[in-house]
């Protein structure tokens, strides 16, 4: 039988292979996606717990999670495009001016 | 809840992630996130969460991922850059090894301690959290002011998105 347990280990897992992305990959757009599949991990906890409860509430703040993200690609992607102008590269590495 | 299908999505769902972190090419990155996408909305099918299901396939593999794929496409840049080795040094290496160990080992020992919490197998439990209804009436009583909030922020990322991407003359 699957308990709660086993959905919040597999979204433990995605939200650990996301964090590595993040951390390992050295292109701006994998990034943000390494970030989108963080935010999934954390939605299928939200669902989860939602379910173990008993109540909609989870999936109500799933569907705010969908929304700041969609925002978020959005402007996290224009500024790609915009940093993809400048330097003709979408390695994080190139993009040092501001470093301490 | 099937254990069967319980485990194809989240296998469908890890491997389609490692591959996405693993891949050199950003464009089957995006592939592959649809894919492990679609897992993840098999979990909410599973999990008696319908409307979920449906708005992460439409919203998340329909929209935003088609917005990522215009970029990668408007960008051109196929392949990632030469691999950078690793700046921490031998010692932050060392480091971030023993933290990480230490991590996992907590999370087993955290996960080794509690019992099985099992869903309620009550059809009408069920029933109630898959109601698209209760959702909306939960979205637009309890939650309203935070639904219009939301609104702004769309229409706030949505101006800012025009301004940062546009040309400067």
């Amino acid at each position: 039988m699957i308990s709660l347990n086993e959905f919040l280990v597999l979204s433990g897992i995605l939200f650990a292979i996301g964090t590595a992305g993040v951390f390992l990959r050295r292109n701006l757009i994998t990034i943000l996606l390494s970030i989108e599949i963080m935010l999934n991990a954390v939605n299928l906890t939200f669902v989860a717990v939602g379910r173990y409860l008993g109540t909609v509430d989870g999936q109500i703040i799933v569907f705010f999670v969908m929304t700041v993200a969609a925002a978020e690609a959005a402007v996290g992607l224009a500024l790609v495009i915009a940093l993809f102008r400048h330097r003709e590269t979408l390695s994080p590495d190139a993009f040092t001016t501001l470093r301490w | 809840m099937n254990p069967i299908l319980f485990y194809v999505f989240a296998a469908v769902a890890v491997i389609s992630s490692l591959l996405v972190v693993g891949q050199r090419n950003p464009m089957h990155s995006v592939m592959l996130l649809i894919v492990s996408f679609g897992g993840l909305s098999g979990l909410y099918v599973l999990l008696d969460a319908p409307f979920t299901a449906v708005t992460q396939i439409i919203v998340y593999a329909g929209a935003i991922m088609v917005l990522f794929l215009f970029v990668v496409m408007l960008l051109n840049a196929h392949t990632e850059d030469e691999v950078v080795p690793p700046t921490l040094g031998p010692h932050g290496m060392k480091v971030a090894v023993v933290l990480s160990l230490a991590l996992a080992a907590e999370v087993l020992w955290a996960l080794s301690r509690v019992g099985a919490a099992s869903f309620s197998t009550d059809p009408n439990a069920a029933v109630a959290i898959s109601s698209v209804a209760r959702i909306g009436t939960g979205i637009f009583t309890t939650h309203a002011f935070a639904f219009e909030v939301t609104s702004v922020l769309i229409l706030v990322a949505m101006v800012g998105a025009v301004v940062i991407a546009r040309k400067e003359h």
